[in-house]
């Protein structure tokens, strides 16, 4: 059994650091919200404004000045209130856009206003924060970022063992057992020939494509393995 | 006592003093654990940068208060922005300050929202000048090849 390296298991960008994009107008607030994720061992992007963000993230309709691909983002943390562009509306484009919807999105205010932390969190954000930001607000969505990467990547390590698996028919099928949320025992996976012929409709190459197959409704499983 | 362990005693008492009277509060202590050997300088920063702030938008808000036709919202915006910075520093007697304002700028009472600027004004120099005493005190304590305390 191979054993997995730690970016495997942590699934966080290459270097093993989440990367933060900070949104936020005021100055001061960004010093302290740049300096409150590194000290938690993250990469900081801080930028001053919702138009500044979507540019950064090659929203915009101008082309990204970044390689997204190098610097993937793994959390925005935005100010509520910004002149322009306020938090809440960065957070609708970022939850409109195909590519960006999966980012977590927090919230950052200093009114402790219900409606508003309503209305937000229906918007899709994550969390709302209320300000100051503290250490231990960072180290929480910390571990809840962790935790999402690592169940994402669990996923796709077993749709990797899962692939290898039918490549090469053997009896260690049945010992995938790592799914959280569904045993495979009524699969009854192919040890013999019939492996052969199931081919799975997605590529070995793009396990992520189709996401929801993994780990998701056992009709969907049993849908891929034993296509005749 | 010898020098360093003298100041050190000052450098904690001072600190303590300035929690118990309220002029800065738990977010002042967050900062100072965002300060080490990498970033030794963290809070003097911020604390300037925060100061820098405060007089920009006094300036501002006092010019807005001169007009003959006041835009409260205009106002209430500076004393947002500066209730927020106050707020990301520790600094509470600001920061209450600026939340007493905000009320005067919601009735568009001038008068009001004069004096709470007089009094937002004389909390920042009072505070200015006692972190400054503050990182003085730190100067010293390191230049006697100290360490500085940690005060919770």
């Amino acid at each position: 059994m191979a054993t997995a390296t730690a970016a495997e298991v942590y699934g966080t960008p290459s270097d093993e650091e989440l990367h933060v994009l900070a949104v936020d107008d005021s100055y001061v607030d960004r010093k302290v919200i740049e300096r409150l994720l590194k000290v938690s061992a993250c990469k900081v992007t801080a930028v001053e404004s919702g138009i500044r963000a979507l540019q950064y993230l090659g929203l915009d309709g101008g082309k990204s000045s970044v390689d997204f691909d190098a610097l993937k983002v793994n959390l925005i943390m935005t100010d509520y209130s910004m002149p322009g562009m306020t938090g809440y509306e960065l957070l609708k484009k970022i939850k409109e856009s195909s590519a960006f919807r999966e980012i977590p999105v927090v919230i950052m205010s200093s009114e402790n206003i219900l409606t508003r932390i309503d209305r937000c969190l229906e918007e899709g954000a994550e969390d709302y924060i209320v300000k100051p930001v503290k250490l231990s607000d960072v180290r929480r969505l910390k571990e809840f970022i962790i935790k999402g990467e690592l169940e994402e990547n669990s996923k796709t390590r077993h749709q990797k063992r899962k692939q290898r698996d039918e490549d090469q028919p053997s009896s260690s099928a049945s010992s995938s057992s790592s799914s959280p949320t569904t045993s495979l025992s009524f699969l009854q996976l192919p040890a013999g020939d019939d492996a052969s012929s199931s081919d799975p409709p997605s590529s070995p190459s793009s396990p992520l494509s189709q996401p929801e197959l993994l780990l998701g409704s056992p009709s969907k499983r049993s849908k891929l393995l034993n296509r005749d | 006592m010898d020098v360093i362990s003298q100041l050190q005693r000052q450098f904690i008492d001072y600190t303590s003093s300035l929690y118990r009277e309220g002029y800065v509060d738990d977010q002042f202590s967050q900062l100072q654990k965002l300060q080490d050997e990498s970033n030794p300088d963290f809070v003097v920063e911020v604390v300037s940068l925060f100061f820098d702030d405060c007089q920009k938008l006094v300036q501002n808000m006092a010019q807005a208060l001169e007009q003959q036709n006041v835009d409260f919202r205009q106002v209430d915006s500076h004393v947002h922005q500066l209730k927020g910075s106050s707020s990301s520093v520790g600094a509470s007697r600001v920061k209450n300050a600026c939340i007493a304002f905000r009320t005067f700028c919601e009735a568009q009472n001038r008068e009001g929202c004069l004096r709470c600027l007089q009094q937002v004004n004389q909390e920042y120099s009072v505070l200015k000048n006692k972190l400054q005493q503050l990182f003085r005190l730190e100067q010293q304590i390191i230049a006697a090849g100290g360490s500085i305390p940690m005060v919770e």
